[in-house]
């Protein structure tokens, strides 16, 4: 087997606080091959952002990678530091935020911006850099991306932004791609028009691209596998169509009955009681069993088996009805 | 069934121009945004109106001139009778007013912080000196949350509950027309899916009627009687939502529809929309749709289509059959 672009091995993010440690990462493990696309859902607060940005070390003191390996290409790089961490990102990892204004220098023109990550990343002069940021530009449908070059950001559109921040994100052709939440801040024209973007250049270039979103019918056409989370802890993972379709964690199975989708022909939703327990207030046993309906004793005092084989995080997964 | 709300030519413009020393240094007119262009629609009692669109559709600002917060530019808006813009007895429109309320998207924004969640729950009732022992406790008891919650402050909830005492604020004063601007689309989808139990369950026991504005389709087809998609600004196609996402008539609901991530959508390959919504300053003439438009012919460019009814739905289309 081929080593994974990215492997997370029982990755742990802790915040020391006054009123103890805080996890809001817990022994995450996923992998992500060249050309997948892995999504990684979850609700406000799950870790489904916080394990991305500790992937391309961008936690934010206090919180610190506690435990667990992150691999990237068969090669450690949770231990680095500094300027090893700068010359890595952006070079072997991309990112896209979810508002692509915050994520584009106000003063500078996009072309600048362009050629100054290729500058930095790639052993090429600047007139070849111009080159490509121009067909970079072009890649990404942006029109008259000759003309467009010498715009500065807040001469486009949201869309067109966020494509800007993706031709960014690709322009020194990264073997990973994260994606936190790219087209929450769209209009829907606009995502479908962006998810088919990002799902044909990585396609193309073999990236492998981590999206994170709380938008569980993006997951469904873009992603390839798709990881649940709650609580910072991994409930779920496993093909999409499967997972979506024949959830075997009960959480999983919740949330996709709670979307208005589902429902579809009745009069009331599905309905999780309760809500995410906060990181301060974590209850004993498995984090979903004061919300869980087939929680039984041993959910109350065992935490959750640790995802490594099995599909879902659950001592009583649920057993597809189909099969029966 | 009577029309509790009936909306007729109803249009806003603002003025977006530059400061008039700009204006002179730079040879330029003013500038005339429009936002909502001549719609009409109607509410039934009880039933749940939907207005969904995109972002700059106007949606919002037709929320807005219902409940007052803005004037229209032309038009009209009767609510239970009473012309609004028009009516000269001012004890009549605040009459018709208290039976309006709103509920805004973010519920961080729209609660005061330093108030108490009594205070800010009667509010609607103590401005107008009405009588609110023990008004707070029961509403909050109404929305799912507890009577002793009064005296906290707003930062001691989540959003879903912050959700929850804004409904709770919105029924203070026993209205009948309850205009929600994005409800849920600050909130996670299973709380997402508590506040839309909550709005549906107060519906049938108080006998409200919704105007809901929002741009998730999904939660529209779930919650809406019948749907009104905007285009900047106009209304393109109304239409009860069985027909509307089974067979949509306008070629801009089509593309809404297609483009919309859907759940069982698995590796959906479909050509995703083109182009972008024009700016509204400078619309395209005739149908504002044109240019994106698979179907445009000469007419549509040159002629601003007027509302048809066919079948159940009504589209202003040329094309549309």
């Amino acid at each position: 087997m081929t080593t994974p672009v990215l492997s997370i091995r029982n990755l742990s993010v802790e915040i020391p606080t006054r009123q103890g440690i805080l996890k809001p990462v817990d022994r995450v493990s996923y992998d992500i091959a060249a050309g997948e696309i892995l999504g990684v859902v979850g609700e406000s607060g799950a870790g489904k952002s916080m394990a991305g940005n500790a992937v391309i070390g961008l936690l934010n003191r206090p919180a610190h990678i506690a435990g667990g390996e992150i691999r990237l290409n068969g090669a450690r790089i949770d231990p680095l530091e500094g300027e090893e961490m700068r010359r890595m990102r952006g070079k072997e990892i991309g990112m896209i935020f979810q508002d692509p204004l915050t994520s584009l220098n106000p003063l500078l023109t996009i072309g600048d911006q362009l050629t100054e990550t290729m500058l930095t990343h790639l052993p090429i002069g600047r007139k070849e850099a111009e080159k490509r940021a121009v067909a970079a530009l072009d890649e990404v449908g942006i029109p008259g991306a000759k003309e467009r070059i010498d715009s500065y950001p807040h001469e486009f559109s949201g869309g067109m932004r966020q494509r800007v921040v993706i031709a960014l994100a690709l322009c020194a052709e990264p073997s990973l791609v994260i994606a936190d939440e790219p087209t929450t801040a769209l209009d829907v024209s606009v995502q479908a028009q962006i998810i088919a973007l990002l799902k044909r250049l990585c396609r193309e270039r073999g990236t492998a691209v981590m999206l994170i979103t709380h938008d569980m019918g993006v997951i469904a056409e873009a992603a390839d596998r798709v990881a649940v989370m709650y609580a910072g802890r991994l409930a779920e993972l496993g093909p999409v169509r499967e997972v979506l379709t024949e959830p075997r964690h009960p959480y999983t199975h919740g949330l996709m009955a709670s979307t208005p989708l589902a429902s579809q022909g009745q009069t009331r939703l599905h309905q999780i009681p309760g809500s995410m327990p906060k990181l301060n207030y974590m209850p004993d046993g498995c984090a979903f069993h004061p919300r869980c309906p087939r929680a039984a004793d041993k959910c109350r005092t065992a935490p959750a088996p640790t995802l490594t084989d099995g599909r879902a995080a659950c001592w009583f997964p649920m057993v597809t009805e189909a099969a029966e | 069934m009577t029309a509790h709300v009936t909306v007729r030519g109803l249009t806003r413009i603002f003025d977006v121009s530059k400061p008039l020393l700009n204006r002179i240094l730079e040879r330029r007119g003013k500038a005339f945004l429009t936002a909502v262009s001549e719609v009409d629609f109607e509410i039934e009692e009880r039933t749940t109106y939907a207005l969904v669109g995109e972002s700059g559709s106007g949606k919002s600002t037709i929320g807005k001139m219902l409940v007052g917060l803005l004037n229209p530019s032309g038009g009209d808006v009767e609510v239970e009778g009473v012309n609004l813009a028009k009516e000269t007895d001012g004890d009549k429109v605040a009459e018709v007013r208290s039976d309006i309320q709103m509920i805004f998207q973010d519920p961080y924004a729209s609660l005061n912080p330093r108030w108490r969640v009594r205070d800010i729950i009667v509010e609607p009732v103590a401005s107008k000196g009405g009588d609110t022992k023990g008004l707070a406790e029961k509403l909050l008891e109404q929305v799912g949350l507890h009577p002793s919650d009064a005296g906290k402050f707003p930062h001691e909830f989540s959003g879903g509950q912050r959700q929850r005492i804004c409904i709770a604020r919105a029924l203070a004063s026993n209205p009948r027309l309850i205009v929600c601007d994005e409800p849920t689309s600050a909130l996670d989808v299973s709380v997402q899916a508590q506040v839309l139990n909550l709005m549906s369950d107060l519906k049938d026991e108080l006998g409200l009627t919704y105007l809901l504005i929002t741009h998730d389709l999904t939660v529209v087809r779930h919650m809406a009687d019948r749907i009104g998609v905007l285009y900047l600004g106009r209304l393109v196609e109304e239409a009860d939502p069985e027909t509307l996402f089974t067979d949509p008539k306008h070629p801009y609901s089509r593309m809404l529809l297609d483009a919309a991530p859907r759940m069982d959508g698995f590796g959906r390959e479909v050509p995703p929309p083109t182009g972008e919504i024009p700016d509204p300053i400078d619309p395209p003439s005739g149908c504002a749709f044109h240019p994106r438009c698979p179907l445009a012919a000469d007419i549509c460019k040159a002629e601003r289509p007027q509302m048809r009814l066919i079948g159940t739905s009504k589209v202003a289309c040329h094309l549309a059959e």
